[in-house]
């Protein structure tokens, strides 16, 4: 076990590092991702360009940039190219938003898509099934950004004038500490904004997984045994088709905590870890980029070693051992 | 004359299927007496499985019909409220089933799932239950039985699964256990050990077995009665001795004369029973086996019933071949089929 644990922090290291090179290398290939230009301002002089670069060491070779920007990165000094503020405080503001947005939604499309799911396969074949299995699809097709804006115009604008009062907020954010119920209020419509997505793809996940297992000698010995419906539905049948779903879930989730759900965040301006990535986007901003980046591949390969535990809890057959291969 | 334990009378299952109604099983009629063991035996797809599994009220799915009636101690099960029938399964009747080896789920330890057996029908503590859980892994000759009761099915190899089946089996000491081909997903040796362990419970508590096998070695072994199934009708019944010494139906001649045996000549092929069994959606008319039997004639198109066609009152038959000319036409070139009685 301490082996593996060693191992397995060798290879997430491995790929941070393989993510670092890659992103970095993308921006000094990129047309017009030249920093010294954007810096300079409007009709810049080319003396004022080489003044910039020389300043910020764009004039170095390559792996010295690298070398001085993952520095910079992890003593916490590094500066954004386009307003100068410190990225890795402005990615600390944004992390309790984006936080909040992925444990919430999180919890929220786990929770309905096992409802949903289960309902579905006790179902298979009925006329509730089959509705199920149109919404999943429109859900699982529907946009977020275009979802978020559909909730924003009707959800949070046009049904506030109708009512005369806010049943929801037409986005951003409240802090926790300034108010609770307004933190809460306020994330709802994003957090079921980011959930319908994957409510739909899980359930219908589930459901096929269900049917699977429902199908294995082992329910039967379990209905043999004299339990209860519900007791072989949870005990025998769910507990072995969650082991797909825990998967995708792990990494659905380390997606979104390490400031994938761009959209959503943008669409509701919660101004979390996502949406900023989003705006260094837009600005071609290489440190933020670089940052974010390594951010949310860190919460990937983090969850992926979590995952890998979780599955020998849950899948007795599957124990972690020292050697690199599981069984 | 005692009740019967267990009682069914035509007892009937069909699947609705695409290509039409599917009778798995068609009119099958038997008594079990406590503490006999009765062997059901036939091919594979004769209905042996869903009459077994119909008794233990789990033949499901919305596309199952039954009629008839199987009563144990009196009481109505076929059509029974789920919650009867959930309370009786594991408790009065338990199955052992034919794969060991998937048959206990992989994600809970070998002593848990029986406790969970033992804690769905008496209100015992889980220490108890756990307790009595090693305590019948030990019975069953699970070797370590407190250790081994923390183990995951995958630690076991197929015959420790297979005892250990047996042993949730019997955890509530049930009136009834059927065991659907117990013996045939594992190799000869353990098959010998499970069979040795029936014989025992049958022999020492008196347990009621229905076993549903193709194994005549095993029915040889076993049985106190058998009864021939063929395409999900009930072919033959009889005593062990019966079906062995005075095998009637041209059916159980085929399926005695597969059997390789010790003594006498060498023969070059086992024999066989040449062709299939009839579909079971919408079959001919008449006697099931009349396209395979070589015996057959005009009378076959008629369905017989199923009678005590002999002097013993107890072994039936379903054929209409003359009772004093079956004991010539089931002599082969290599022999008599079937044993030749002890003198």
């Amino acid at each position: 076990m301490a082996l593996f644990a060693l191992k397995r922090l060798g290879s997430m290291i491995l790929v941070l590092f393989a993510v670092s090179v890659l992103t970095f290398l993308i921006f000094n290939v990129l047309p017009s991702g030249d920093p010294a230009v954007r810096m300079a301002g409007k009709q810049p002089t080319e003396t004022q360009i080489e003044a910039i670069r020389v300043e910020w060491g764009f004039d170095q070779p390559i792996y010295v940039q690298y070398e001085k920007t993952m520095q910079n990165m992890f003593s916490g000094d590094m500066i954004s190219y386009f307003n100068q503020l410190n990225v890795v405080e402005e990615i600390w503001k944004g992390v309790p938003r984006t936080f909040a947005l992925a444990i919430g939604a999180a919890i929220i499309w786990m929770a309905f898509a096992i409802a949903l799911g289960v309902w579905s396969a006790m179902r298979a074949g009925g006329v509730s099934d089959g509705m199920l299995n149109v919404f999943a699809l429109i859900g699982i097709s529907m946009p977020v950004f275009w979802l978020g804006a559909l909730m924003n115009q009707y959800l949070g604008f046009e049904l506030t004038q109708i009512l005369g009062f806010e049943l929801f907020p037409n986005g951003g954010y409240v802090e926790f500490s300034v108010s609770p119920f307004e933190w809460f209020h306020h994330l709802l419509l994003p957090w079921f904004a980011l959930s319908v997505l994957f409510i739909g793809f899980y359930s219908r996940v589930l459901r096929a997984n269900i049917l699977e297992t429902m199908d294995e000698d082992y329910v039967r010995t379990a209905r043999a045994k004299g339990l209860s419906e519900r007791r072989v539905m949870l005990s025998h049948v769910l507990r072995n088709s969650m082991i797909s779903v825990v998967t995708l879930w792990g990494l659905d989730f380390a997606v979104v905590v390490g400031g994938g759900a761009i959209l959503t965040e943008t669409v509701f301006n919660l101004q979390g870890v996502g949406q900023y990535a989003a705006d260094a986007i837009g600005q071609l901003d290489q440190p933020p980029i670089m940052a974010v980046t390594m951010f949310g591949a860190f919460f990937v390969v983090f969850f992926n070693a979590l995952i890998d535990i979780v599955y020998a809890a849950l899948d007795p057959r599957i124990r972690l051992q020292d050697g690199d291969t599981a069984l | 004359m005692s009740e019967p334990l267990l009682s069914v009378r035509d007892l009937e299952v069909s699947f609705r299927t695409e290509g039409g109604l599917l009778q798995a099983v068609d009119g099958v009629s038997f008594d079990l007496k406590r503490g006999e063991t009765l062997s059901i035996v036939g091919e594979s797809g004769c209905g042996k499985s869903v009459t077994a599994m119909t008794l233990m009220g789990l033949t499901g799915g919305p596309n199952a019909r039954f009629s008839g009636s199987v009563k144990l101690d009196g009481q109505e099960l076929l059509g029974a409220d789920d919650e009867v029938m959930r309370s009786i399964r594991g408790d009065r009747m338990s199955m052992v089933f034919q794969n060991p080896m998937t048959s206990l789920n992989p994600v809970h330890r070998i002593g848990n799932q029986i406790v969970e057996q033992i804690r769905a029908h008496r209100d015992v503590s889980k220490k108890e239950a756990m307790a009595r859980a090693v305590e019948l892994l030990d019975a069953v000759g699970v070797p370590d039985a407190a250790q081994r009761a923390r183990s995951y099915p995958h630690e076991f190899s197929g015959g420790m699964r297979q005892r250990a089946m047996i042993a949730m089996a019997l955890s509530l000491e049930p009136e009834i256990l059927i065991a659907d081909e117990p013996t045939t997903a594992l190799d000869v040796t353990i098959q010998a050990q499970i069979l040795e362990l029936l014989k025992q419970l049958n022999r020492d508590f008196g347990l009621t077995v229905i076993l549903i096998t193709h194994d005549l070695g095993v029915v040889a072994d076993i049985a106190d009665r058998v009864a021939v199934m063929y395409a999900g009708r009930l072919v033959e019944t009889g005593t062990l001795d019966e079906i062995f010494y005075d095998p009637r139906h041209p059916y159980s001649w085929g399926l005695l004369g597969s059997v390789p045996r010790i003594e006498g000549e060498r023969l070059a092929r086992l024999a066989q029973i040449d062709g299939q069994p009839p579909a079971l959606i919408d079959p001919p008319p008449g006697c099931r086996f009349r396209e395979r039997c070589p015996h057959a004639f005009g009378k076959c198109g008629e369905e017989p019933e199923l009678l005590s066609r002999g002097e013993t009152p107890g072994h039936l038959d379903r054929c209409w071949l003359d009772i004093s000319e079956r004991p010539a036409l089931r002599q082969l070139p290599s022999g008599l089929i079937g044993l030749a009685k002890p003198s």
